[in-house]
């Protein structure tokens, strides 16, 4: 475009979104209170004390204590712990089986690329969460039955993500001279289709991440999580909800910490996808 | 538009094989004798023998495969190990209710969340759109299982403005019985002019579906926004501008319609995050719905009703994003050329 | 119709376009030619507003409106039915979801031209004047081709009643038999309906056969100016006949 024609839009400012800069800093914070944890729990985890059952807040308990006396802070603080290590884990999990798959199609083409991306749809049709429903439920409660139910739905996305940018560059000239060359397939996707594809990964990754704390807290709240004596947030607001009518602190404030965090995580995507990728960026 | 059609459905009609496929597997591999949990405990060897001929479950798996096709698609979904009825039954009775929820969660999603994209996108950058950003964030990150029980707690416990929990006062099934015809109540109340029971469901809808609507309102208002904020920067409002109509009308008249194209297809992919999402909230509200039924499955073990319910959700995931792609094919006419 | 004195665009500091006089009257035909990056176009632009970023000093009067200081209302009433636009990419200059039928009339509508009844008059002969068949008002616009998009922009202009046409590269990114029919309506329509009009183009060729004067611009600023026959056979500054010289 010439730059002395008028441009139709508004020219991009440098100045950063000072909305996905909000987001940075609470997810810092969300972050940091998650892993110093220890110093900075006024309690020790897990600590049942029955005789401090139930007190609402106040400044020996800021939160107040849940239904076997533990303080609400100090739990909030460890099942961030919790949390962070499951989105984490379950980001992990899914970027690396489906980026490997997605390259592998995008890049194979023909046939294999076609099952690949059948077998893609078919994971994708399947609502996520009922997805992780039927899987947590066939086996233990545990947190890493969650990473695995969770990871199992959210494979797809990266899959359809490398898949289309391994075929765009398994077309570009300088892919085709190095066949030409002999170089191995191996080498090619490592040294050419990897490195192109990790800034859209990135990007989803840092959309993706909100969901998943949603979707862990959930299975959690339904039982199908981490299990006492581990402190997580989803967990808190089930065994608090009974409570609640009369108890409002034992329910809020996990749910004000799954909410926060969430919004941090997809505050940052956002402004990550705005500054990474242009051609889906809205400002 | 004709090959358009059967294209989509072709791909369609392949997924749902594949669902079919993958509820199987996920079947066979919930813990626990099917044959032991319809006979029950203290069945005789003779029994077990017996459930399991009936079940087929000790022929070879791609044999019990085919076999479990053919009974789904000749309406055998098996029966209930926990209510005894057949699934399809169980089903027909409690899928009406989630859609009721689901429906009107969307339409407020939908009423609610375009026009303030809209708005977001006619004051880009100043204090409707951060308010927009904002609030759309919020809707979005919400645990959908708190903001329930949240919303219960401060509207219906502590202010009573709405009921705490089911669909409608059941004492009104003596007084004013309702006649099904879509067996989705509020519709049925609608039609056959049964006011006590369109109030009642009416109060006891608001709450549910507000918790519901919350994230495809969010997601909604956020992609109107974007979409349009795209569709403005295109060349076509230059000339729109040179030919004298203001920015509000450029926007709603000429950028809306091609915008909404992607707003559409994603009110498939929420209207499923919905149903799912409603399982939670059926929970806090007692909702007669699929999220009860499949609640009390789960607890059960209940692999049939499982299995029925995932199918079930599965294949109208499907038929939603095919009725949303047909409708895409018409709103955009280069959709079809695709 | 259109007066110009001492206007200067700026982008983000930067001098764009610097013109210190420009002047079209009724029934005039005045082209500014240049190369990419002279400025032509923007200067075109910023005649009804249509720079929103840019930094506009100067003096515009456009059909007795007083460009830089008229209230957003004002300004809007004399775009599209005083002074009208021809783009340089014609298609993308129209809604993908709107029929063309759909767009003249809400124009119409929007400027008060016209009753209910006598609209579908106005519009078939608006299309008719820039040989079109009356039936392309139910397309859409990525149905048609590029020369009868460009002439459907034209007519628009001719519906709404404009006294002025403001084209942009109107022939650039068109066929060469295509350009023809194109610079052939607008030639007639000068002739028949005295409608002025101020054309940028880097085709001097096509500039020649139709324009009463010229602007040459160069990097923002104006270089030459005066009657076209007299430019074009005895330029006197360099850069034009260097540019007559590149002609084939």
């Amino acid at each position: 475009m010439n730059p002395n024609e008028a441009p139709l839009r508004r020219t991009l400012p440098r100045i950063p979104d000072r909305f996905a800069a909000f987001g940075a800093v609470l997810l810092l914070l969300v972050v940091l209170a998650s892993v110093l944890a220890p110093w900075l729990a006024p309690y020790p985890p897990n600590e049942p004390k029955p005789l401090e059952q139930l007190q609402p807040p106040s400044a020996a308990h800021w939160l107040g204590t849940d239904g076997v006396g533990r303080d609400v802070l100090t739990q909030i603080l460890y099942g961030g712990r919790t949390s962070l290590f499951i989105a984490v884990a379950v980001l992990a999990v899914s970027s690396l089986a489906g980026v490997t798959l997605g390259v592998v199609a995008g890049y194979a083409g023909g046939w294999l690329r076609d099952v690949i991306m059948r077998i893609t749809d078919v994971f994708l049709a399947f609502p996520a969460l009922l997805l992780s429903l039927a899987l947590a439920v066939v086996l233990q409660p545990s947190v890493t039955t969650v990473v695995l139910a969770i990871a199992v739905t959210w494979w797809p996305w990266y899959t359809r993500l490398a898949a289309s940018v391994a075929a765009s560059i398994a077309t570009r000239s300088y892919v085709d001279a190095a066949r030409c060359l002999g170089v191995p397939a191996p080498l090619i996707i490592v040294r050419h289709v990897l490195p192109n594809s990790l800034t859209p990964v990135l990007v989803q990754l840092s959309l993706d991440a909100g969901g998943v704390i949603l979707t862990s807290a959930a299975l959690s709240y339904l039982g199908l999580g981490a299990q006492e004596p581990t402190a997580e947030w989803g967990l808190m607001v089930q065994q608090g909800q009974s409570l609640f009518t009369t108890n409002w602190w034992v329910v809020t404030f996990p749910g004000l910490a799954i909410l926060v965090t969430a919004f941090a995580f997809n505050v940052l995507g956002e402004g990550l996808r705005n500054a990474l990728d242009p051609r889906r960026a809205v400002r | 538009m004709l090959g358009y059609l059967a294209r989509r459905l072709g791909q369609a009609l392949l997924v749902v094989a594949g669902v079919v496929v993958l509820t199987f597997v996920i079947m066979r591999l919930v813990p626990g004798d099917p044959a032991v949990a319809f006979a029950g405990p203290k069945a005789t060897p003779e029994e077990l023998a017996a459930a399991r001929e009936r079940f087929g479950l000790d022929d070879p798996l791609p044999m019990q495969l085919l076999a479990y096709v053919r009974d789904l698609l000749t309406g055998d979904w098996g029966i209930s190990l926990r209510t005894r009825q057949p699934v399809r039954d169980d089903l027909y009775l409690a899928f009406p209710a989630s859609l009721e929820l689901v429906g009107t969660a969307l339409f407020i999603a939908v009423v609610v969340g375009i026009p303030t994209g809209v708005l977001a996108a006619r004051y880009k950058a100043k204090f409707p759109d951060f308010g927009v950003r904002f609030t759309s964030m919020l809707a979005v990150s919400v645990p959908v299982f708190w903001l329930a029980l949240a919303l219960q707690l401060i509207f219906a416990s502590n202010l009573g403005w709405f009921p705490i929990a089911g669909e409608y006062d059941s004492s009104l099934d003596t007084t004013s019985p309702l006649t099904l015809w879509t067996n989705i109540t509020i519709v049925d109340a609608l039609i056959t002019g049964n006011w006590p029971i369109f109030t009642s469901t009416l109060q006891h809808l608001v709450l549910p579906s507000l918790v519901v609507a919350a994230y495809p309102t969010g997601v909604i208002a956020q992609m109107t926004r974007a979409a349009l904020i795209e569709e403005a920067g295109q060349d076509h409002t230059r000339l729109e501008r040179a030919l004298g109509f203001g920015e509000t009308s450029i926007l709603t008249r000429f950028a809306l319609r091609p915008a909404l194209n992607p707003v559409l297809s994603l009110i498939a992919l929420v209207f499923a995050y919905a149903i799912v999402n409603g399982f939670l909230v059926e929970a806090v509200f007692n909702w007669p719905g699929l999220g009860r039924y499949a609640a009390a499955s789960i607890r059960s073990l209940d692999t049939p009703a499982i299995a029925g319910v995932t199918l079930l959700v599965a294949v109208v995931y499907v038929l939603a994003n095919l009725v949303v792609d047909l409708l895409q094919g018409f709103v955009d006419p280069r959709t079809r050329a695709r | 119709m259109i007066e110009v004195r001492d206007l200067q665009v700026r982008y983000a500091g930067r001098l764009v376009a610097d013109v210190p006089e420009l002047d079209v009257g009724t029934g005039e035909c005045v082209a500014i030619v240049g190369e990419s990056g002279s400025g032509k176009s923007t200067t075109l632009l910023s005649l009804l507003g249509l720079t929103p970023d840019a930094e506009i000093s100067g003096h515009i009067m456009v059909c007795g409106v007083d460009v830089l200081t008229a209230s957003p209302r004002h300004l809007r009433a004399i775009r599209g039915a005083r002074v009208a636009l021809v783009m340089q990419s014609p298609q993308a200059a129209l809604s993908p979801a709107t029929r063309l039928g759909v767009l003249m009339r809400r124009a119409l509508k929007l400027h008060g031209v016209g009753k209910n009844h006598r609209l579908d008059e106005i519009m078939a002969d608006a299309v008719e004047a820039v040989m079109l068949d009356r039936e392309i008002l139910r397309r859409y616009p990525h149905e048609i081709s590029g020369g009868q998009a460009q002439r459907f922009a034209i007519a628009l202009a001719i519906a709404l009643g404009a006294e002025v046409i403001l084209a942009d590269e109107p022939t650039s990114a068109l066929d060469v038999t295509v350009q023809a029919e194109v610079v052939g309506v607008l030639r007639r329509l000068r002739q028949e309906r005295g409608l002025a009009l101020l054309l940028v183009s880097h085709d001097l060729a096509l500039v020649s056969t139709i324009a009463d004067r010229v602007l040459v611009m160069r990097d923002g600023a104006v270089v030459e100016s005066g009657p076209a026959a007299r430019v074009l056979a005895e330029p006197s500054h360099p850069y034009t006949r260097e540019l007559l010289e590149a002609l084939p």
